[in-house]
């Protein structure tokens, strides 16, 4: 076990686990921000994906060991009030099925239009490629980000 | 036109209108919780605090706010957002003033309390508006005692009770205290449908907060102070424990405990990575236990079972052996798929907390009551004493109407005398899983000089499956002479439903293998198809099992919104099929312009009856096709020794964004109420696409995944998304 200081959503938090634990797992079962899901837990189908220093990462291959000073961001930390133009937008389009792959996929497009606020609509289904969702979203996600990109 | 109705009050839908608050009635508000998108309306708790509890599906506050329960489990078909809202029309209420919360498992309270077979919408229509109806009638009455004026003059609209001659005007919470001392009319009258103001309107998911803000509300979010994590090593098919060195896996820091049931052994700790990595250090000894399978077996008992096994007819008509003596053409082909997992995104996962005997169970089911009775008979115990909470479903697809995730759950806290969950690896969902099992058809036609269909032979061949046919559904009753046999096979590979069951493949075989035969025929296979349909309305044999008028018209409408054969350089495939009440047909079309062939995009058009919320109709006959397209194209399942080579999505290939076609819906407007609509739209998409794989390339995929097949390996198909 070793300790680690982590930033997550712009507070200082403080963890004693295995340094090979996932991120994923620090942030669900140690900070009870559960809002990051566990799906396929090998970098495969993005609901674990959060923001390190504003890049989309999969938390779920990442080791808490390899955080050090970055600023993590999670869904539970991406606006105060729900209202960051992409939430906004998957609200507007009314995208989720079941509801469980969408934080991953808003993560996923959130740090995507922070690097690229003007994406064609290519680049927005390159972007959105790395998170899967078996319900079949898919229009819809594709038509929020294009949504998040105008409105933003 | 408005429909007088009897309520059919029972206690089971309308229990005594008078008295209790609803507080009670929803364990796990705190965490579950549905907080309005407004600040200063009331949270659910403060309404029900005050609530008079109308019946099992709403309670009125006297603020007037209004909590609709939802029985059902949502697992993304809408469900929680539909089920109010078919109330709430009834009732008059303001949508803004409606808030929706999750019932717990109630047998007393709800009727087929489970998400299955699409058909929690066909099953509830009705009832829901009685619901509604009830507490109007109950809320006017009261208003009308209030006010001393007679009741057939108030007029109800969005949640305020008004009265014309006197100017009176209030709203329902006001007449709370008065209503609960009432007696619910044995009778009340339904708005006609022309009248409905929510239902037909694109009303939001109701969670759609909480799930973009990440808040706690699926089943692996759940958390309990003292609770313990455990993860479950399963044996291989065919297999049982002999014995297990868990030495290594007690080693690991954060594991607690290690307990054995069954061929099972279960990690414990304090957290969840810990026992991720314990579990692979367990060493567990195994042996056979009856038939330990492989994908190579299951090939070879298909072809032999296809040609001599013994066959269990479900239909014949006419003389079959005749139809085929003395046919001017046959086209016979045989069909297969291969064994899929349900690979919901929420893997499965289930809280469990044994205290003497009762047991408190929450999590993500399908089947709350099978959950309940399967721990109860687990334990020796009355169901009575197991209570089920149920959260939010990432997904089901037919894996959450087993129990046997919950039992296991059962067993650990059991064994370790604690609260435990228990959650699955995707390798363990994988793996473990209960499987939609393959399958082959052999399919024979007989076709006459005119090229008419005059025999129809199916043998189907499955494992588990009970039976692989639908016997009743089209084409029969438009053939003279037909013949349908399933085979069966026991395996000791466990299998279950999958998201419409049987039909998710058999309706890809038939509805390519008719296209086969149009062909042999010299036809065009709509008009091959319609030629059929008009026999089996005209002068059909034998019973029916599908209303052919409904078939009729989606065939029509699909036919006009596709443009059907009317561009040289798209060539289209057609597919039809009916299934959980409804009506789908649907057209690919594939651009043959320039190199490679370009899957464009797949019209759909359905018959579900009347659509209670379009964005939640286009959301589940997009995701049916989404979903149809991508395990037919490219996902396979095959076992080696009793366990399946794909452990997780690396190799288990799930469609993404990137392949997926323009999807354009329509809708029949064939004035029904409401049929199933969860499944019908995923059966007939492979055969749509394989058809129109075939009218662009002259390849007949008769297997999937089409990736794998030869037959498709040079193609170099292309999708442009839409």
């Amino acid at each position: 076990m070793a300790n680690f200081t982590l930033k997550v959503n712009g507070t200082t938090h403080q963890v004693e686990v295995e340094d090979d634990t996932p991120l994923l797992w620090v942030l669900r079962d140690h900070l009870n921000l559960v809002g990051t899901k566990f799906s396929c837990g090998i970098a495969q189908c993005g609901a674990c994906t959060v923001h390190v220093n504003g890049n989309a990462t999969f938390s779920c291959v990442t080791p808490v060991s390899s955080i050090g000073n970055s600023e993590v961001t999670t869904i539970e930390g991406l606006s105060k009030e729900g209202d960051h133009p992409v939430q906004k937008a998957w609200d507007e389009v009314d995208v989720a099925q079941c509801g469980y792959c969408q934080s991953g996929q808003i993560m996923t497009a959130a740090s995507f239009l922070e690097q690229n606020p003007s994406p064609t609509l290519e680049e927005i289904d390159n972007a959105m490629n790395r998170n899967i969702c078996r319900c079949g979203t898919y229009h819809k996600i594709r038509e929020a980000v294009a949504l998040a990109a105008k409105t933003k | 036109m408005t429909m007088k109705t009897q309520t059919g009050t029972s206690r089971r839908d309308f229990l005594k209108i008078a008295g209790t608050t609803a507080g009670g009635l929803v364990i796990g508000f705190n965490w579950f919780s549905c907080d309005s998108p407004k600040m200063e309306v009331l949270s659910i708790e403060q309404v029900l605090a005050q609530a008079k509890s109308f019946n099992s599906f709403l309670s009125i506050s006297p603020t007037g706010d209004v909590v609709i329960f939802s029985p059902n489990p949502e697992l993304g078909q809408n469900i929680k957002t539909s089920f109010p809202m078919v109330v709430a029309e009834e009732l008059e209420a303001d949508w803004a003033k409606v808030r929706v919360a999750q019932a717990n498992l109630d047998p007393e309270k709800y009727e087929r309390q489970l998400t299955g077979g699409s058909g929690a919408m066909p099953h509830s229509w009705e009832r829901l508006r009685k619901a509604g109806a009830t507490a109007k009638a109950v809320l006017t009455q009261a208003a009308a005692q209030t006010w001393k004026v007679p009741v057939s003059e108030l007029i109800v609209s969005k949640g305020m009770i008004s009265h014309e001659g006197s100017g009176k005007k209030g709203h329902f919470g006001e007449f709370v205290a008065v209503a609960a001392t009432l007696t619910a009319p044995e009778e009340v009258t339904l708005k006609d449908k022309k009248d409905f103001t929510i239902i037909g309107t694109p009303v939001k998911n109701v969670d759609a907060k909480d799930i973009y803000t990440g808040k706690p509300m699926y089943g692996l979010d759940f958390q309990r102070e003292g609770m313990q994590y455990a993860m479950v090593q399963r044996a291989p098919f065919g297999m049982k424990l002999v014995s297990v060195d868990d030495s290594a896996a007690r080693a690991v820091a954060g594991v607690t405990n290690v307990v054995t049931f069954g061929s099972s052994v279960a990690v414990v700790g304090t957290s969840t990575w810990p026992l991720l990595k314990a579990k692979k250090l367990l060493k567990i000894n195994y042996e056979p236990d009856g038939a330990v399978e492989s994908t190579a077996d299951h090939d070879r008992l298909f072809t032999e079972l296809l040609a001599s096994g013994k066959a269990e007819v479900k239909r014949k008509d006419g003389n079959v052996a005749a139809a085929f003596k003395t046919a001017a053409k046959v086209v016979t082909a045989e069909y297969q798929c291969p064994f899929l997992a349900h690979s919901p995104m929420e893997p499965e996962n289930f809280f469990a907390h044994v205290q003497g005997d009762k047991v408190e169970l929450v999590g993500p089911t399908q089947t709350p009551d099978r959950a309940r009775q399967e721990t109860a008979a687990l334990l020796g115990i009355p169901p009575e004493n197991v209570s089920v909470a149920i959260t939010r479903l990432g997904g089901g697809f037919g894996r959450r109407l087993r129990a046997d995730y919950v039992v296991e759950a059962v067993e650990v806290s059991r064994a370790i005398k604690a609260p435990v969950k228990v959650t699955w690896s995707r390798e363990d969902e994988l793996t473990g899983g209960a499987y939609r099992p393959a399958v082959r058809y052999r399919f024979e036609a007989a076709l006459d000089a005119n090229g008419t269909m005059t025999g129809y032979k199916l043998r189907g061949v499955g494992m588990n499956a009970g039976n692989t046919t639908r016997e009743g559904n089209f084409p029969s009753g438009a053939v003279d002479h037909l013949l349908i046999e399933s085979v069966e096979h026991a395996s000791t590979i466990t299998t279950n439903a999958w998201r419409a069951p049987i039909t998710n493949f058999l309706a890809y075989a038939e509805q390519s293998f008719l296209d086969e035969v149009a062909l042999a025929a010299g036809k065009d296979p709509v008009d091959f198809r319609m030629e059929l349909l008009n026999r089996a309305k005209t002068n059909p044999v034998g019973e029916l099992g599908y209303d052919v008028d409904r078939m009729i018209g989606v065939v029509k409408m699909a036919k006009e919104k596709s443009n059907w054969g009317k561009n040289p350089t798209i060539k289209q495939g057609f597919s039809v099929y009916f299934s959980h009440k409804s009506y789908v047909a649907q057209v690919a079309d594939i651009d043959i312009q320039g190199g490679a062939p370009t899957l464009k995009k797949i019209t759909a058009v359905t018959d579900c009856g009347l659509v209670v919320n379009p964005t939640g109709a286009n959301h589940q006959v997009r995701g049916g096709i989404v979903d149809g397209m991508g395990h037919a194209m490219y996902t396979n399942l095959t076992f080696e020794a009793g366990v399946p080579k794909q452990r997780n999505f690396d190799t288990y290939r799930l469609i993404r964004l990137k392949e997926v076609p323009e999807i354009d819906t329509h809708f029949v407007d064939s004035g029904f109420d409401p049929t199933g609509l969860g499944e019908p739209a995923l059966p007939p998409t492979g055969g749509a696409i394989a058809n129109a794989i075939f009218a662009a390339t002259g390849r007949r995929l008769r297997s999937q995944p089409f990736i794998e097949q030869k037959e498709f390996s040079d193609l170099q198909l292309q999708i442009k998304r839409g």
